[in-house]
């Protein structure tokens, strides 16, 4: 352990590790709630645009990446509000465009930029630069100020948008805060878990900890316990191992999904018998 | 409850909803068409028509979740649009959708109906966990509170949407099929939960297909029309009559449909 604190880059990838392990499951838990969950990974998808356009453009990644993932919060949306029934196609077309984009400007961008595509979308141990960590630590810090205002308004929006509505909630403001806080999470984690399995980090605690907890609140601590967790074991263990710490991370995660689904089994058989 | 008391009986109670003229359109063909509602603060309404008759249409509108074309709705006196006590009206549903793909307690299910804007800078407060308690204990679900709310039966979670509603402080109560999927044995629990709170003064308004279990609480009846007018064929007190009452049971499913399906969420 401390040979891999002697390294710096591997202190700030922890670091950013860390903070993607502390969000995403936050966020996750509203997605899943709303049955939403592949939202992430669309967003992830519309982010590699971004990517590819900072190579191309020669501008910083986090940015670009940040500003094409909230603008792809908007769209998705306001197709999700215009296209009742052929919405879920219409997500698909964004996200296909989304990657493809990436890799299309990617591809023109001068030099080495095509390769270094693969840090992103797999994620990567040495791209956290020290710079980045202030960036990654502010959007961090703007998330869950958001959740801890709006957190009980984005759960009733989530439990039923119309009982919500007639609540006096704002469902359509919320349904937008919560796509936009899923793109703030994907380029969070796209230095350390890479843009194609972030949403994995966001979903996978989140399925692993419903299986035992009995209330929203408790799923939230716990899919966040094992968030942070999972980025963690995964990121040392593939520093020993010399993989990319994205698919190691996404492992943890479903080896903790796997062992929490063993133990809930017996756990509920004895809970139905008691009542 | 600290709202007051009003007899249904009594003809110059509050009018809760107002209803005048009320013509919905979807796509250009209508749904409602010249409807007239009034409903006063007392009073056990129950909204009975076919599927397709636009009763679900209606409640929606009344709630400020569809647009209209034409004519005016009043909530409590004041126009749809200028309406801001939501905290008195509460929508309960059938179930929550939410609470089955997370587990959600029953606790956190009844203070949801407290989350609102207003409170949004602040945390609850010892009196609105108060509520929250005693609108548990009034639909007698205190022990469960810490259970998930998709371990309990369809009529228990029913009540628990109950209270949810009571917590709000809610004094009208818009339910959608409310024994729809309940068995028989539960179904009289709730219909005793909602005679309590007819006599408390809560105004309730029942969307359904069908009086099974409700039909010595209701005060008012009225039904939508017959597909091809969509609008209000019989408004006063029960029974309806026999000819009325045919057309709402048997041609309740024109599409197939099984009866549970017709949310108000679609």
């Amino acid at each position: 352990m401390t040979a891999i604190l002697d390294f710096d880059f591997m202190r700030r990838a922890l670091v950013a590790a860390a903070l993607v392990g502390l969000i995403a499951p936050l966020i996750g838990v509203f997605l899943v709630q709303r049955r939403l969950a592949l939202l992430g990974d669309g967003m992830g998808h519309v982010a590699l645009t971004g990517v590819g356009l900072a190579f191309l453009l020669g501008t910083a990644p986090i940015p670009t990446a940040m500003a094409t993932a909230v603008l792809g919060a908007f769209l998705i949306e306001f197709i999700r509000y215009r296209s009742r029934t052929a919405g879920d196609v219409a997500l698909a077309l964004l996200f296909y465009g989304g990657i493809a984009g990436g890799v299309l400007f990617a591809s023109l961008a001068p030099g080495r930029a095509s390769s270094s595509l693969n840090a992103y979308l797999f994620g990567s141990l040495s791209t956290v630069a020290q710079g980045d960590l202030l960036a990654l630590g502010a959007l961090c810090l703007g998330v869950v100020a958001v959740v801890a205002v709006l957190g009980r308004e984005l759960f009733a929006v989530s439990l039923d948008p119309d009982v919500a509505a007639v609540q006096g909630i704002r469902v359509r403001l919320m349904s937008t805060l919560m796509a936009v806080l899923a793109a703030v999470v994907v380029v969070v984690g796209m230095r350390v878990v890479g843009l194609l399995l972030v949403s994995a980090i966001m979903i996978v605690p989140v399925a692993a900890a419903q299986q035992v907890t009995r209330s929203f609140r408790a799923t939230a601590v716990l899919a966040i316990i094992l968030g942070l967790l999972a980025s963690l074991t995964g990121l040392v263990t593939s520093f020993y191992v010399e993989v990319p710490p994205g698919p190691t991370i996404v492992l943890v995660a479903l080896a903790s999904f796997a062992i929490l689904a063993a133990i809930a089994v017996p756990v509920r058989r004895r809970r139905r018998e008691a009542t | 409850m600290t709202h007051e008391h009003h007899r249904h009986d009594e003809p110059d109670a509050e009018v809760v909803v107002d209803v005048d003229r009320l013509c919905v359109e979807f796509d250009g063909e209508h749904v409602l068409e010249d409807v007239d509602l009034s409903v006063r603060a007392g009073e056990f309404v129950a909204l009975l028509g076919p599927n397709g008759s636009g009763k679900t249409t209606l409640v929606r509108t009344i709630l400020g979740l569809q647009p209209y074309d034409h004519g005016h709705v009043r909530l409590f006196g004041a126009p749809l649009s200028r309406f801001g006590s939501w905290h008195r009206v509460a929508l309960v549903p059938q179930r929550l959708p939410g609470a089955s793909s997370i587990p959600v307690s029953v606790w956190e299910t009844v203070m949801s109906g407290l989350i609102s804007p207003k409170r949004r800078w602040r945390w609850f407060s010892r009196a609105e966990r108060a509520a929250a308690t005693e609108a548990l204990h009034d639909v007698g679900l205190w022990s469960r509170r810490h259970d998930r709310l998709d371990n309990l039966s369809g009529g228990q979670q029913r009540r628990v949407l109950i209270a949810r509603a009571l917590a709000s402080g809610a004094d009208l109560l818009v339910m959608d099929e409310p024994t729809a999927g309940v068995d028989a044995e539960h179904v009289g629990r709730l219909t005793s939960l909602l005679s309590q709170l007819h006599d408390r003064g809560v105004t309730i308004i029942v969307v359904t297909h069908e009086l099974t279990g409700i039909t010595d609480l209701v005060t008012h009846a009225v039904v939508l029309g017959p597909d091809q007018r969509r609008s209000v064929v019989y408004d006063g007190p029960p029974p309806i009559p026999v000819d009325l009452s045919d057309h709402v049971h048997h041609h309740e499913s024109p599409s197939g449909e099984a009866p549970n399906a017709v949310g108000l969420g679609t």
